[in-house]
């Protein structure tokens, strides 16, 4: 269980690693290595060239602006999990990076890079869509930003160009008066999801639902916006019999099976894992409200 | 004796070393100039090799070798058949690197030797193999149904062995039964998945022709002997070292596997140390398996249900080869009525080739298939006659003053009848169900209902044949200069905690400090006689046959003390590493006493100085050595079982389950066990809940799965969910302690206990649960979320709702 041959590229700069990833064919970029160093000892990939950012400065800092919270690419999970500023701005990211794998993988991997690896059942994609974020990308081309819309393709790709690098990710603030829930079923704690669900709730001044934003990881070839669910949430009650009608129409995008979670299993764990995050959103809408 | 540390939580000698990474494992042995092996291993479950071309594997740069089977010479054969037994009607083992045919995922098909593994890899796939596939089956039951693919051409239904035992009369007790229960329970297929892999290195010396092999292995003098007789060299000049080796839980008993002859082939033929490390790959595709057994059992009762008689009939899946004969399903059908009476039993099995990674003992070895057997069909039982479930255990019970209890006509794996040789069953039932807090028991379901849980009791008994026989050896000697017990036997350890019981049982008879013994053990060059660890033995018969040892050097020290103090041996004590006379401050040291018993010539240290001092060690006229002494305090003394030792134990769970996820939670787990004596109550809970963990591998989360065309699903950690540290839940042990009758020591084996129960417990516990929903019952182990739920009719609720 060796890795193939490849070249070994340390950038000192975004710049540097940019134009290694322009001078080979097939490269892949070395953050936390979490998932790319056992990918590379299965020879699941075979690069030309590795590209380690980890001495490139200033990829590592975790800015909050206005509630938003922004993640360089060099942020591990567990940084951001246990900073102060972040929690107090933006809760959201500690309840879902606290599902995120075993703390040594935490302590190592980084945000960016699961976002960029792009699993389609890791919880960090499904964060970045469900609060609209998006990924600062650097290529050739110059500087963009990607909408987390536009960015997941299918499990494992994104639309970045080969010579792409994410700089950093931004999850944009909670709106006021929401509250928020991550709830996922693990075969194992760790493991990746067998369906994950993001929720943030906003309940308007008579209690009925505002504003509703979901998504899921887990239960399709990519994480996806729940956009039939929300809007079936919208205007009701919010009730017990509002939440589940509202769950049930998560089985259309269901589509993952695989050994031991067939997608009938799926889809009621899904609904499941949708009821109870919405539940638990709206009960802390209503403490922060109190 | 002064202080003694036997049932005492002494600490483990082993523990600082192996925690600050200074434990010696196969990959530390950094040999100079040493080459690395890699294996390339059929892609095919079945199939025909039409061609091997090795030509650019063999160009490729750093590459030393490349080995197929035309270029290995005599070692081109049939391994060995370890257990060879009557009822093996087409037994067959596999070759070193395949010839011909392949039968699994993962044989060996050619060897490549490198400079290092990386060279190796690469060069592994410049192999060019032209395969002819051949149909399979692969599912057992359909390995074993007429007109099923052979995976062996003559070996006529893929049966391996075909066996019936009997003991009683089954048909007159099923004749006059009021009551018949049948079930068709099934047990899937694991795999031990140690931390350390498997993993040789060799090492031919030229000058003096020996043979230096470092395996990673739980049976080194049998390895020795066995390249011996391979290699046609002198068993004395081959050495087998089994060093620190992380975890083996029985896969790493078999010999031979292909990669232990090819290394030390190897390095002869390339007169160059040659290592390879198994990978995590590898270990799920070319180490070996055990579990799948589907067993069809019936219980003939009174209505009062007691069982007058069982009918067993089982499959058992012994993958591609069968290496280890028939000792898995043999464990599995002799221990299949538990801690029951149950006079009349009629068991019959066939061992069936599939075409998988063959199948050995696994920590286990078919007692939880068995155990998962008897105790749903007790269970059963219990329903049909509307009995409690402890009720119809207490009914059958075999007594404390019933034992030994015999199953004339029922042969275990060591060949001998089956006989338990104590317990205190029903005890353990009554602890089990205190602990648990079984009078709680509605009022906790209550509380998990009114959080929408439901919740069940779990239970489980079990019984198990431990330190079996021949026999295994134990050399104690008394360090002359430092005074230090030296203790060897010929079994080996991997991480269990040998070196720390061993010395204690030395200590106590010698008067010394655990931490003053040092126990070197699975190096034949230390000690060359035994069998090796397995089948929950070591204790039992190492430990027995250290005690001998020790005893008699007991006696040695306290005659020459004796002498040399000028007492009455009767008054002499042994204690902190001195022969003391009672009550007085006079006192010889162990290295004083072990330097007098040896008449030197020179004082070439303050030991062999001060011991002049005192009287001679030995009276008798003539030379300085009395005919018929050896010098020094040295003995070797053996232990060899009159029949196997049984343990038993009694879990009850507290069980969970999330009716809409489906998933499981066990809320409390109660193990009681008794394995007669403790030598140390840490190390025994060590072993227990460690075995557990595998347990509830077993029972929840473990099952190695293969497509229909043969291709193992899921040979990796992501895949193959064995259980974390973060999904064993608290476990309450309860120790008993009713000693064996066999041994002096009184002890019985512990190290696969833990396993045994834990899928009949946790899945009875999931049973009981959800009977409010109607779900039937759990005869599979183990259980998985999405067999709850279809269990639970999901399908049509999804639809539904």
């Amino acid at each position: 269980m060796k890795p193939a041959r490849f070249e070994y590229v340390a950038a000192k700069t975004v710049a540097e690693a940019i134009d290694a990833r322009s001078s080979f064919d097939d490269t892949v970029i070395l953050a936390g290595g979490q998932s790319l160093i056992p990918m590379l000892n299965y020879r699941v990939a075979q690069p030309d060239a590795v590209i380690d950012i980890n001495r490139v400065p200033g990829l590592d800092t975790i800015s909050v602006d206005n509630g938003a919270v922004r993640v360089g690419a060099l942020v591990r999970h567990r940084q951001l999990e246990l900073s102060a500023e972040a929690f107090a701005a933006h809760p959201l990211l500690r309840e879902a990076l606290d599902n995120v794998a075993h703390i040594p993988i935490r302590n190592r991997g980084t945000i960016c890079g699961s976002i960029a690896h792009a699993d389609a059942a890791a919880e960090m994609p499904a964060v970045l869509v469900c609060l609209d974020g998006f990924v600062t990308a650097q290529g050739s081309g110059g500087e963009r930003n990607v909408p987390a819309s536009d960015l997941f393709l299918f499990h494992m790709t994104t639309t970045l160009d080969s010579d792409e690098i994410i700089t950093s990710a931004t999850f944009p603030a909670l709106p006021k008066g929401s509250g928020y829930a991550f709830e996922e079923l693990t075969r194992r704690h760790g493991d990746y999801a067998v369906a994950g669900i993001c929720a943030v709730i906003t309940p308007g001044p008579d209690g009925n639902c505002a504003s509703a934003s979901l998504s899921a990881c887990g239960i399709a070839e990519k994480p996806v916006r729940l956009s039939a669910v929300e809007a079936a949430l919208v205007g009701t009650n919010l009730s017990d019999d509002a939440v589940s009608a509202a769950a049930a129409l998560v089985d259309d995008m269901v589509t993952n099976e695989d050994d031991g979670a067939g997608g009938r299993y799926r889809r009621q764990v899904a609904r499941t894992l949708i009821t109870r995050a919405v539940a638990k959103a709206c009960q802390r809408a209503a403490q922060g409200r109190a | 004796m002064a202080t003694r540390t036997f049932g005492e939580p002494v600490q483990r000698n082993i523990d600082d070393r192996l925690l600050t990474g200074q434990g010696h494992y196969i990959d530390d042995i950094d040999l100079p100039s040493v080459a690395h092996a890699a294996f390339l291993r059929s892609p095919f479950a079945r199939a025909k090799i039409t061609s091997i071309d090795v030509s650019a594997a063999r160009a490729h740069p750093g590459v030393l070798g490349v080995f197929t089977c035309d270029n290995i010479g005599h070692i081109d054969q049939d391994l060995p058949l370890l257990i060879p037994h009557p009822c093996l009607v087409g037994p067959r083992t596999q070759r070193p690197l395949a010839r011909g045919d392949v039968y699994y995922v993962g044989q060996t098909v050619a060897m490549v030797v490198a400079v290092d593994r990386y060279t190796a890899e690469d060069a592994v796939r410049l192999i060019e193999v032209d395969y002819d596939p051949l149909p399979v089956s692969v599912e057992l039951e359909d390995a074993a149904a007429d007109g099923a693919n052979l995976v062996h051409e003559d070996v006529a239904g893929n049966v391996a062995a075909h066996f019936v035992q009997n003991s009683g009369d089954a048909a007159a007790a099923f004749a006059r039964a009021d009551h018949v229960t049948k079930i068709t329970v099934r047990v899937e297929r694991s795999t031990a998945a140690p931390m350390e892999g498997r993993a040789v290195c060799a090492r031919w010396d030229r000058i003096t022709e020996q043979l230096m092999v470092w395996d990673s292995t739980q049976a080194p003098i049998s390895v020795r002997g066995g390249l011996a007789s391979l290699f046609d060299i002198d068993e004395d000049r081959v050495r087998v070292v089994a060093p620190d080796v992380g975890g083996g839980f029985g896969q790493k008993v078999l010999f031979f596997y292909p990669e232990e002859v090819l290394v030390p082939m190897a390095a002869i033929q390339l007169d160059r140390p040659v290592k390879w490390i198994e990978d995590r790959t590898e270990n799920f595709i070319g180490s070996t398996q055990e579990r799948t057994q589907v067993h069809t059992i019936e219980l003939a009762a009174t209505k009062d249900g007691e069982v007058l008689g069982l009918r067993d009939f089982f499959l058992h899946d012994t993958g591609s080869f069968i290496p280890y004969g028939i000792a898995i399903a043999q464990v599995a059908s002799t221990s299949i009525a538990g801690p029951y009476r149950i006079p009349n039993i009629e068991v019959e099995f066939k061992a069936i080739y599939t075409p998988t990674v063959p199948v050995t003992p696994y920590r286990g070895c078919g007692r939880p298939q068995a155990c998962f057997a008897i105790e749903r069909a007790m269970d059963k039982l219990a329903e049909e006659l509307g009995l409690d479930r402890f009720e119809v255990r207490r009914r059958n019970f075999i007594a404390p003053d019933q034992f030994p209890w015999k199953r004339e006509g029922l042969l275990f794996a060591d060949g001998l009848a089956v006989c338990y040789d104590s317990g205190e069953y029903d005890t353990a039932l009554s602890k089990a169900a205190e602990a648990i807090g079984l009078d709680r028991l509605d009022e906790m379901k209550a509380d998990a209902r009114a959080r929408g849980k439901y919740l069940g009791l779990g239970l489980g008994f079990y019984v198990e044949g431990t330190g079996l026989g021949p026999y295994e050896g134990g050399h104690v000697r008394i360090h002359p200069i430092t005074g230090k017990i030296y203790v060897n036997t010929g079994l080996s350890t991997q991480g269990q905690g040998h070196d720390t019981v061993f010395a204690q049982i030395a200590a106590d008879q010698l008067g010394v400090d655990p931490s003053d013994v040092i126990v070197v053990e699975g190096d034949t060059g230390a000690f060359d006689w035994g069998v090796a660890t397995f089948a929950s033995r070591a204790a039992v018969v190492s430990g027995n046959a250290i005690h001998k040892a020790a005893s008699k050097a007991r006696e040695m020290v306290i005659e020459a003390a004796a002498n040399m103090l000028e007492a009455a041996p009767g008054d002499i004590e042994l204690a902190e590493g001195k022969a003391r006379i009672s009550g007085s401050d006079r006192a010889v040291t162990l290295a004083e006493v072990a330097t007098a018993t040896n008449p030197l010539r020179y004082a070439f240290n303050k030991a062999a100085q001060s011991a002049t001092q005192f009287a001679p060690a030995s009276k008798h006229d003539g030379p300085p050595l009395a005919d018929g002494k050896a010098p020094g305090i040295e003995v070797t003394d053996y232990y060899s079982p009159p029949y196997s030792t049984w343990a038993y134990g009694c879990h009850a769970a507290l069980v969970e389950v999330d009716p809409a996820l489906c998933t499981v939670d066990i809320r409390q787990y109660v193990c009681v066990h008794d394995c007669g004596n403790m030598i140390n109550p840490m190390i025994v809970e060590g072993q227990v809940i460690g075995g557990m963990a595998q347990g509830l591998g077993g029972a929840l989360y473990e099952k190695v799965q293969y497509d229909q065309d043969g291709n193992p699903r899921n040979a990796g950690f992501m895949d193959f969910l064995m259980p974390y540290a973060t999904e064993m839940p608290k476990v309450d042990i309860v120790h008993m302690e009713t000693p064996s009758p066999l041994n002096p020591l009184g002890i019985k084996g512990v190290g696969e206990a833990g396993t045994i129960a834990v899928p009949a417990t946790i899945i009875s516990g999931i049973e009981d649960a959800l009977k409010p929903l109607g779900a039937g019952h759990f005869h599979e182990a183990p259980v998985f979320p999405h067999m709850i739920f279809e269990k639970l009719g999901g399908a049509d609720q999804a639809k539904a709702s």
